[in-house]
């Protein structure tokens, strides 16, 4: 039988391939361009052009758009992490990691640490945006934290998602184009841009059913009036069910033996 | 098992789908020695080698590395070899220094022991000047001579190369022959994969032959090229209708059958010292030639030796 990797040495390989992935964004900041760009030209775009028809100002419009485009930005990040491990696995690196006595898991579970830092990046760009244009949330700076911590639980929980695509998919670019669409989907039949109330009656119960649309109004109640509504424990709790059983099914497709 | 012996494979076979990559191959492969897998494009190579070092399960077979079944205890085996693959097995976007360094991190070295090892590996593979530039810039031959540096992180006692100097150019090639020599000369066991005869004949004291997923024959480089017998001499004449006489001239001279293509006449040459006195007899007879070369047998020669009233 093989030796199961002891917990320590488990902690130190995912660590070094933490700190690989790093050391890639490092040297290929582009890689970042997603976190980076996406959030704050889509805030100032969105904004500026529809701030006054749908809320009737610039500033009025932020609080909506605010968590609307930071979770659209949570998805696309979460979605590169996928494309991103089945870049890796088609490089010739990845039989060497395999074929080392190290946890197997490890570079798999390092992309995923790595993520956080991805993840945060983000949150701190989406927010950083909003302020510039004016955003004060109503909640206060412990609940921006607190929001921008729930976000970013939430693209982690999603990027075992898209991790177990990457996994399974024939090509990165396949999983990229997906992703695309799905970021598309999720976030624009949602209430991230828009009021639900103005949508027709079978779009409307879409969006409803749509979770991203959950994730957003719990992080409205946070930032705009210093709430933690029930929303907000379902969307914690549908996270943790997410990893719990995205987590296993990747590791799974991960192992396969071939 | 014997205690000399490094590899052991027994009627080792693998398909994917309904294809048969690999037939019923059993092979030793002893401690100290390097042996050459030598086989065209598409033979199996990198299927017998992925399988050795645990990253293709086999679909019928067993393969025992110091004693370890590579199925049953991957683990250990994993700790026992070095692996260069066929495509570049380092990390591109990052430099070599960062590489050895996560590698030797990897390999369970701790953080000084790992500053150490990195050190003396660029040294050794004289890629100093160029640690902190991202690999992607490197040259193919750098890249080679990097990759083979982070198999040998661990010191292992097992080395696998696949096809090590494809792609590389004279100069480059000579160089990682002289690694490899190298390594041979600390002790390790190496086994590298290769489409050209005259690298296996240049490294290999071991040659196993593999064709269409099937070992064909296993021996030294002298047996193989014996059962190939030896090199061709190809000679062209000035005018073509002197061809008849120096065929004849030269299946006297050669006591073996020369025959004739257009221009050019082919000949065995069981010893190339034969070349001068051809040459001596086709001027005593004025027939001037345009091109004389003496060929070694290729790849395609040795094949068609080995397999012919094989298959
Ligand atoms: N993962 C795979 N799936 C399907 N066929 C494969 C796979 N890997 C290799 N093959 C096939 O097996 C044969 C042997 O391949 P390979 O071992 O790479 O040859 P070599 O290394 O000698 O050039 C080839 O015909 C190749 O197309
Ligand atoms: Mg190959």
């Amino acid at each position: 039988m093989e030796i199961i990797a002891k917990p320590t040495h488990l902690m130190a390989n995912t660590a070094t391939m933490a700190y690989r992935n790093i050391l890639k964004t490092i040297h290929n900041p582009e890689r970042l361009m997603d976190v980076l760009i996406q959030p704050i030209l889509f805030t100032v775009m969105f904004g500026y052009l529809f701030g006054g028809a749908i809320a009737g100002g610039v500033a009025a419009y932020l609080p909506t758009i605010v968590p609307g485009i930071l979770i659209q930005t949570m998805l696309s990040a979460a979605s590169g992490s996928g494309s991103q491990i089945r870049e890796d696995l088609d490089s010739g690196v990845f039989d060497r990691f395999k074929s080392l006595p190290m946890a197997h898991i490890a570079p798999l579970a390092g992309q995923l640490f790595a993520d956080i830092l991805r993840l945060t990046i983000a949150t701190v760009v989406a927010f950083a945006t909003g302020f510039a244009m004016g955003w004060r949330p109503a909640g206060g700076f412990g609940w921006v934290l607190a929001a921008g911590g729930l976000a970013i639980f939430t693209g982690w929980a999603m990027s075992w998602l898209f991790a177990l695509l990457g996994l399974l998919a024939k090509s990165a670019t396949m999983v990229q184009s997906f992703a695309m669409m799905t970021m598309m989907i999720l976030s624009f039949l949602s209430n991230a841009f828009i009021p639900l109330k103005t949508l027709p009656h079978w779009l409307l119960t879409v969006a409803q059913i749509n979770p991203i649309t959950h994730v957003i109004t719990a992080m409205r109640a946070m930032l705009n009036q210093g709430l933690w509504t029930q929303q907000a424990w379902l969307v914690i709790i549908f996270g943790v069910a997410i990893v719990l059983i995205f987590a296993p099914l990747t590791i799974l497709a991960y192992n396969k033996p071939n | 098992m014997l205690a000399n012996d490094a590899i052991k494979i027994e009627s080792l076979s693998k398909t994917f789908g309904t294809y048969q990559a690999v037939t019923d191959v059993s092979l030793t492969i002893h401690k100290g020695e390097v042996f050459g897998l030598l086989g065209p494009n598409g033979a199996g190579k990198t299927t017998i080698l992925r399988m050795m070092t645990t990253l293709l399960k086999p679909s019928h077979g067993t393969i025992t590395i110091f004693g370890h079944d590579t199925q049953k205890q991957p683990r250990q085996v994993r700790a026992l070899f070095g692996l260069t693959g066929q495509y570049a097995s380092v990390d591109e976007d990052i430099t070599a220094w960062e590489n050895l360094m996560i590698f030797s991190r990897l390999n369970g070295l701790s953080r000084s022991e790992a500053k150490q090892r990195s050190t003396a590996l660029l040294q050794e593979f004289s890629l100093v000047a160029s640690a902190d530039k991202a690999v992607a810039a490197y040259s193919g031959g750098m890249r080679r001579r990097l990759d083979l540096a982070v198999s040998l992180i661990s010191q292992p006692p097992l080395i696998f190369l696949d096809e090590p100097t494809t792609g590389l150019d004279p100069r480059t090639r000579n160089q990682m022959w002289a690694t490899i020599r190298q390594l041979v000369a600390k002790g390790s066991t190496i086994v590298l994969t290769t489409q050209y005869l005259a690298e296996a004949d240049e490294l290999a004291d071991r040659i196993a032959v593999i064709d269409h997923g099937k070992l064909i024959q296993v021996g030294t480089p002298a047996a193989l090229k014996a059962a190939v017998g030896g090199s061709t001499l190809k000679t062209q004449l000035q005018s073509v209708n002197q061809i008849p006489a120096a065929v004849k001239l030269m299946t006297q001279t050669l006591h073996v059958e020369a025959t004739a293509d257009k221009s050019i006449i082919t000949a065995k040459l069981g010893n190339p010292n034969q070349v001068t006195n051809v040459l001596n007899r086709l001027s005593q007879h004025n027939i001037p030639i345009v091109n004389i070369a003496v060929q070694s047998p290729s790849m395609d020669d040795v094949f068609f030796a080995l397999t012919s009233g094989k298959n």
